[in-house]
């Protein structure tokens, strides 16, 4: 067995523990749900009310009882709080699992290829996706995310699967147009940056599901994801999305940068209006506006949220669908 | 406020409602109207709109990057082109509608930084605040005791020092019952803001007037031939619209050798080109030859210009004499690359010196190989087994008419065809070194072998190889660079460093303790500003821990 077919099989290995994770994270949600069932019938509608309150602080912004808000610890203001959970532990360790032989698959690969292992699809879906985790797992030592892990194991078995399946090519060398510095430093970072809007995508998302619980918590119709009430309120969702997201903006800017150093060296002109440069500018536009809608009366909450999504759309759009059917510069798929 | 209206952290506008609104006048709809140009919400609609303008440019081919690719869609949709061409379709990037957009954008965003600069520059020389009256509505309020024997000044004086160590700038007040210090900083964060987005309109105006006063132009040179920076010597030549050809730099760039390395070990990537290399002779006028190397991402920098490798190929030398043996016609062509392996495909025009017109279409195939049709193609890239193949045509190459064609096609519609795969006489075939006679008698065609003394079988060095150069130069690229950097930097900033204030404050008790407070207020994103809070109130007490013992020495009671 060589070293290639060594990562592929350390690679299967990893998307069967993401999947076994995957299921361990969903059971603690369902956990989740019959918690908040059982406890909504022993304490009744009441509970939701301060998670209202908190709600009707984001959206007056700039008070100070908001900002009290903002640098309080994110833990502790669910609705339901919800205790220990062995589902949740098993989810965590198996994710961490699951990392470790990814990294081993992309090192392989990289050893195999004698060099850095992101010069074609198959191996942009193994690193990006590896490094998703990586920055989900760096985050969970800061901040209880846990909740999230559904959502990061699922997209990456399945971006793994696409990955493995459609865009598996063989070990090859690296064509004159990519030998440069600039593959290892360009790539990287635009592959980090993916990892962090991924995350914000996630956390945007649960923040859009969460405020319409919360909006929907003086009535009388409840949520069907009952699970929601033990996860922070939709306005510390928010800011955690906004950490997230800035950083991937700071990457996402460089990314676009170092690519016009690139673009200099390799094609003569720092900027031409590629496809892949177009798609990289529009994404760079659409989190510069999502951070203009922070700062925007009107627009802070379940609105800018929306474009943390649409951006990270772009972001898989760029990725999944220009590099393949687009015709343009960037053309190293390897397909 | 120097902040538009509609931000997060300016005071909301009072209701409108039930309200008479006076007529605006012209200047006051004027005012009005640029209120609502830089307002946040017209910036976060133009950024939208320009993210979704920018789309249409990647679903359509653009002539600025992919001119083949326009005249290709006009063939394919013959009746939709046009239509997309009234709409600057296939020129998004330059169009009215787009340029307007984003226009509109930066003096949206210009309207906003002037005030918020002259505020800034302000805000920079003021004093912080004064102390609010109540601290304990405020971010992280903690309370603590200032240990016996500290007086309400000195402890306030400490923590103006503790505070100023933490890089704050300070302000102390007093009033008969309390002491105070009022702290603030991260006003990099501001500067930050500023400088990002000033940068931003510095990037568009470089990048918008600066290229005007560069060019571009392309040239291909077969081994061993030179080509000095003129004017004429480009085989095409974009200048931009300020620029004047007397500044090109003539020096001489000469070609010596070219050389590919291709992949012969990984089965998989057998063939794929690993690198191309040009050798290259530069000479300065009035100055030494220097030998250079021209590769793919790493272009050479040379006379004020940069010279990249743009493509490569073989270019066979080809002789034409006539039935007396004399030559009319000799040269190396550069053939056009057709696949991966270098199937190629050039033309030679003979105008003059024989009885006919004649225009030859070759194929070149560096590893020849055959199909089980019969059909050629090339098996591998490198020069194994190298034949040309030549259609022979005689009759009116239209070259007499002054219209300019092109030297890499030939039209053949007033030709006959003599020797092609359709006619009597099947297209001639050469390998280097060999010579074959045209047919009607009309003399004969050598394919020459670069290496004549090079061991039999042997091809290695048989055909001469060309280089085509992109030569570019654009005396702006330094200020886009810099400007970049500022975005980069200025963005950084505006987002990491906290802009917070702190108070400090120490009130005399009835029965003669200390009490003091502290809080902080966060201007902007702050996650960090409950914590510094209590960093502040823990230092502070250590530092009038330490000094407590000194007092009560001096004090032997």
């Amino acid at each position: 067995m060589n070293l290639n077919e060594l990562s592929i099989l350390s690679l299967y290995s990893a998307m069967a523990v993401y999947a076994l994770a995957f299921i361990a994270f969903s059971i603690d949600l369902a956990r989740r749900s019959a918690a908040v069932g059982s406890t909504e019938a022993a304490v009744g509608a009441t509970n939701e009310a301060p998670a209202s309150v908190a709600g009707a602080k984001a959206s007056g912004g700039g008070s100070v009882s908001t900002l009290n808000r903002i640098s309080s610890r994110m833990a502790d203001d669910a609705v339901t709080p919800y205790g220990r959970s062995a589902s949740l532990r098993v989810g965590v360790s198996l994710t961490v699992l699951g990392w470790a032989l990814h990294l081993v698959a992309a090192v392989l690969r990289g050893l195999a290829a004698d060099r850095v292992p992101w010069a074609n699809m198959y191996e942009f879906a193994m690193t990006g996706t590896l490094l998703i985790v990586t920055v989900f797992l760096i985050v969970l030592t800061r901040t209880d995310l846990r909740f999230l892990g559904t959502f990061v194991t699922g997209m990456v078995v399945i971006l793994l699967g696409i990955g493995a399946l459609q865009y598996y090519v063989e070990v090859a060398p690296l064509p004159p147009a990519l030998q440069s510095v600039w593959l290892v430093i360009h790539v990287f970072v635009a592959s980090l940056g993916t990892g962090f809007f991924a995350l914000g995508f996630a956390l945007s998302f649960v923040q859009l599901l969460q405020s319409r619980r919360e909006e929907r918590a003086g009535t009388a119709k409840s949520s069907r994801l009952r699970f929601l009430a033990t996860l922070p309120s939709a306005f510390t969702l928010e800011n955690l999305a906004y950490r997230v997201n800035i950083i991937g903006f700071i990457l996402w800017t460089f990314t676009l940068m170092a690519g016009s150093v690139w673009a200099e060296r390799a094609w003569g002109r720092y900027w031409g209006w590629d496809t892949k440069e177009v798609w990289t500018f529009i994404i760079w536009v659409i989190y510069a506006g999502y951070i203009h809608a922070r700062a925007t009366r009107g627009w802070r909450g379940s609105r800018s949220a929306w474009l943390a999504i649409i951006g990270f759309a772009a972001v898989m759009f760029n990725f999944g669908i220009v590099n393949v059917f687009f015709k343009g510069l960037h053309a190293y798929s390897g397909l | 406020m120097s902040r538009p209206s509609d931000h997060i952290d300016s005071a909301p506008a009072p209701s409108g409602n039930g309200i008479t609104q006076p007529k605006l006048g012209f200047v006051g709809t004027l005012r009005w109207f640029w209120r609502q140009l830089t307002s946040m919400r017209t910036a976060l609609f133009l950024l939208l709109l320009l993210a979704i303008a920018a789309v249409p440019g990647s679903l359509v081919p653009q002539r600025s990057s992919d001119p083949n690719g326009v005249i290709q869609y006009f063939n394919d949709n013959p009746e939709l082109a046009p239509v997309l061409d009234n709409i600057q379709a296939f020129d998004v990037y330059s169009s009215a509608w787009f340029s307007s957009i984003y226009l509109l954008l930066f003096v949206s965003l210009i309207g906003c930084v002037i005030p918020r600069t002259k505020h800034h520059l302000q805000a920079l020389r003021a004093k912080p605040p004064k102390t609010p009256a109540r601290l304990g509505r405020l971010a992280g309020f903690t309370t603590r005791t200032a240990p016996v024997g500290t007086d309400a000044a000195t402890a306030v004086a400490s923590a103006r020092t503790v505070l100023k160590q933490g890089r704050y700038r300070v302000a102390l007040f007093e009033s008969p019952t309390e002491f105070s210090v009022s702290a603030e900083r991260g006003y990099m964060r501001e500067t930050g803001n500023l400088v990002f987005h000033s940068a931003l309109v510095g990037l568009l105006i470089v990048v918008g007037f600066g290229s005007g006063f560069g060019f571009s132009g392309q040239r291909v040179l077969v081994e061993g031939q030179t080509f000095v920076n003129t004017l004429l010597a480009y085989d095409s030549f974009n200048p931009g619209r300020f620029f004047n050809d007397t500044e090109l730099d003539p020096y001489t760039l000469t070609l010596d050798d070219f050389e590919v390395t291709y992949e012969t070990q990984n089965l998989e990537a057998f063939g794929q080109p690993l690198d191309f290399t040009a050798g290259v002779t530069v000479t300065p006028r009035g100055g030494d030859a220097q030998d250079g190397a021209v590769r793919v991402n790493d272009p050479l920098r040379t006379g004020g210009t940069s010279i990249y490798l743009l493509g490569n190929g073989y270019a066979p030398t080809i002789t034409v004499k006539d039935p007396e043996g004399t030559v009319v016609f000799t040269d190396s062509v550069p053939f056009l690359p057709q696949d991966a392996n270098l199937t190629s495909l050039g033309i030679v025009k003979v105008p003059d010196g024989l009885a006919e017109q004649v225009g030859l279409i070759g194929f070149f195939y560096p590893t020849q190989d055959e199909t089980s049709s019969g059909s050629y193609f090339s098996s591998f890239p490198d020069l194994e087994y190298p034949v040309l193949t030549l259609n022979v045509y005689q009759g009116d190459l239209g070259l007499d008419e002054g219209v300019p064609t092109s030297v890499y096609s030939l039209v053949t519609d007033d030709m006959e065809p003599l020797a092609t795969r359709d006619s009597a006489i099947q297209p001639l075939e050469l390998t280097p070194g060999e010579t074959q006679e045209l047919p009607n008698g009309l003399g004969s065609v050598t394919f020459e072998n670069a290496a004549p003394d090079a061991a039999e079988g042997d091809y290695a060095g048989s055909v001469p190889r060309f280089a085509s150069f992109d030569i570019h130069h654009d005396p702006t690229q330094g200020w886009v660079l810099l400007f970049a950097v500022l975005v980069l930097g200025g963005l950084l900033t505006s987002l990491f460093v906290p802009r917070r204030r702190l108070w400090v404050k120490a009130i005399e008790q009835a029965d003669g303790s200390v009490r003091l407070e502290y809080a902080g207020l966060a201007r902007g994103e702050d996650p960090a500003l409950e914590s510094a809070v209590t960093a502040l109130a823990d230092r502070h007490a250590a530092m009038l821990e330490r000094a407590t013992p000194a007092i009560k020495a001096a004090d032997p009671a």
